[in-house]
């Protein structure tokens, strides 16, 4: 539906519902890692419709350039280059970038109101105007996505191009892939695409093919097609049970509210304590001397 | 008040009070810029210091200029908290306290135990606060330290601020609730009653 990322599901620091009656389809990147041929078009892509330049780094003998998740680079292919079987060497590329959580640690880390949000459809969003610059979101995210900018201090990460998804077309990664390897649709179509293309890998003899939609997060809106779904951590590194840490939990959780009532109720006992038993004042006789 | 000078008792000099103040004042810009970015409920304090960015670019100058002014605290103040049997004592009796039944208590010196335990936990919390504030601090540290560090700080970081404003909350009160204790931090000086009263084995060591 034309417009459907407007519809905000979720905004950081904020306690009270979103707007949410309309009901809205969730959406999915799809990516076939065994389909990819590190071309690094989605790359390109990205740096073009989102008008961002990375500075030129210098070659670390790999084929990943820039080296990492940068502010300016918000998805990088990372080459790794893997031995599953003896003697059968596998060049693994993933497409890293924002998985688009559907509980995005980011958020839930987020100080500020409506610096992260979470649209209808699923995608996690950076409302950079609203953000102070803090930092938390790094905290807070499993995949050590976002990236503060040393020019402006906001934090900048993929937005799954919410601008183009919202007026009906696909993310400019998707639209430039040339071995058709993103796909871009409804998150129950992109699992069932999926299931298709694991059929095929294991027909062609990777039985441990599989989906990586991590449940820990609560599932993610950009998945993977594995051919070694056993084993996630060979595509350089990918979290085998991502999960929102537990100390950011533990302190973005109950404590919180928890430790302002308290304040609020040491502050109250105070003015009790005042209006019940009274103040200590000096006694008459003492005053005397 | 009229009254001689015969009846007032120096208790802090001019430069007791002076750094009583910077750090007292330091203290409350930390809490309001703190608690803005520790719940949505506070967030509005942001607007004190121009908005959520600069909130967040002042609080941690303010901490390391807190943290200079509490070295000079402690320094002058260390030797006066030193926990006695007596201490222990008035803090089991802490019902009487409450009550404002003082004659029931050990005689206090010149800090009570509810004064020494919060000297003793600010001398906990405040290199605490700046070590983890350190940590979580942006641009300049934080990028610099693992994630693991990162995460632990911040939630250390938060506790430790819970416990020092919950203590600064008491202590607040306290000095409105023992009426002619200000006065001690404004003017440097407390009536002779108000010392003989509340801090009896202090009054006797100064007297005699
Ligand atoms: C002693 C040196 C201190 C340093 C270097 C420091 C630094 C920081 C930093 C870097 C942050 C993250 C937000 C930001 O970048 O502004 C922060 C948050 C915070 N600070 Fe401090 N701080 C210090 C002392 C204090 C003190 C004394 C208090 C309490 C009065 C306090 C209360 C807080 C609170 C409540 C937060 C929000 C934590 C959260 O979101 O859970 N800080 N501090
Ligand atoms: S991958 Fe990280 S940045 Fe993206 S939504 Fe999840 S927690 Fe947020």
């Amino acid at each position: 539906m034309a417009l459907q990322t407007l519809d905000i599901q979720r905004r950081s620091a904020t306690t009270t519902p979103s707007p949410g009656v309309r009901q809205t389809t969730e959406v999915a990147k799809l990516i076939d890692i065994s389909k990819c041929i590190g071309c690094k078009a989605c790359q390109t892509a990205c740096m073009e419709w989102n008008d961002i330049r990375d500075e030129v780094g210098s070659n670390a003998g790999t084929y990943d350039n820039p080296r990492d998740l940068t502010e300016n680079s918000w998805t990088v292919m990372r080459y790794s280059e893997v031995e599953v079987e003896q003697g059968k060497l596998e060049w693994l590329i993933r497409k890293d970038g924002c998985m688009h959580c559907a509980d995005p640690g980011c958020l839930k880390a987020c100080p500020s109101p409506g610096a992260i949000i979470q649209h209808g459809n699923g995608i996690v969003d950076f409302q950079q105007a609203n953000c102070i610059g803090c930092g938390y979101c790094i905290a807070g995210c499993p995949f050590n996505v976002p990236r503060i900018s040393r020019k402006d201090n906001k934090a900048y990460k993929c937005t799954l191009c919410s601008d183009r998804v919202g007026v009906g077309m696909e993310p400019a990664c998707v639209k430039t892939c040339p071995t058709g390897a993103i796909v871009f649709g409804s998150k129950t179509d992109m699992i069932q695409h999926a299931e298709a293309r694991i059929v095929d890998l294991k027909e062609r003899g990777y039985a441990k093919a599989g989906l990586y939609d991590p449940q820990g997060v609560g599932g993610t809106h950009v998945m993977y097609v594995l051919q070694h779904a056993d084993q996630p951590e060979l595509y350089h590194g990918l979290p085998r049970d991502p999960a929102i840490s537990p100390m950011v939990s533990l302190w973005k959780g109950v404590t919180k509210p928890l430790m302002s009532l308290g304040l609020g109720l040491v502050a109250l006992a105070g003015f009790f304590h005042y209006v019940t038993v009274g103040p200590n004042e000096v006694g008459d006789e003492e005053e005397e001397v | 008040m009229a009254k001689s000078s015969s009846v007032l008792i120096k208790r802090y000099t001019a430069s007791d009070r002076l750094n009583h103040w910077t750090v007292a004042i330091t203290f409350m810009l930390l809490a309001l810029s703190g608690l803005a970015l520790f719940h949505p409920a506070f967030f509005f304090l942001t607007h004190l210091f121009g908005g959520g960015p600069w909130t967040r670019i002042l609080h941690p100058f303010a901490g390391v200029l807190l943290f200079a002014g509490f070295v000079g605290m402690m320094l002058r103040f260390w030797k006066l908290n030193r926990i006695t049997d007596d201490d222990r004592q008035w803090l089991r009796q802490v019902g009487d306290v409450i009550r404002n039944r003082e004659d029931r208590l050990p005689p206090v010196g010149h800090y009570n135990a509810g004064q020494k335990y919060l000297f003793w936990t600010m001398v906990v919390c405040i290199p605490l606060l700046l070590l983890t504030g350190v940590l979580v601090w942006r641009p300049y540290f934080a990028p610099l330290m693992p994630i693991f560090a990162v995460r632990l700080a911040v939630l250390l970081h938060a506790v430790a601020a819970f416990v020092i404003i919950a203590g600064i909350v008491v202590h607040i009160y306290a000095a409105i609730w023992v009426q002619g204790s200000v006065r001690a931090m404004t003017r440097g000086t407390v009536t002779r009653a108000w010392a003989k009263q509340h801090h009896p084995a202090w009054y006797r060591e100064i007297t005699k």
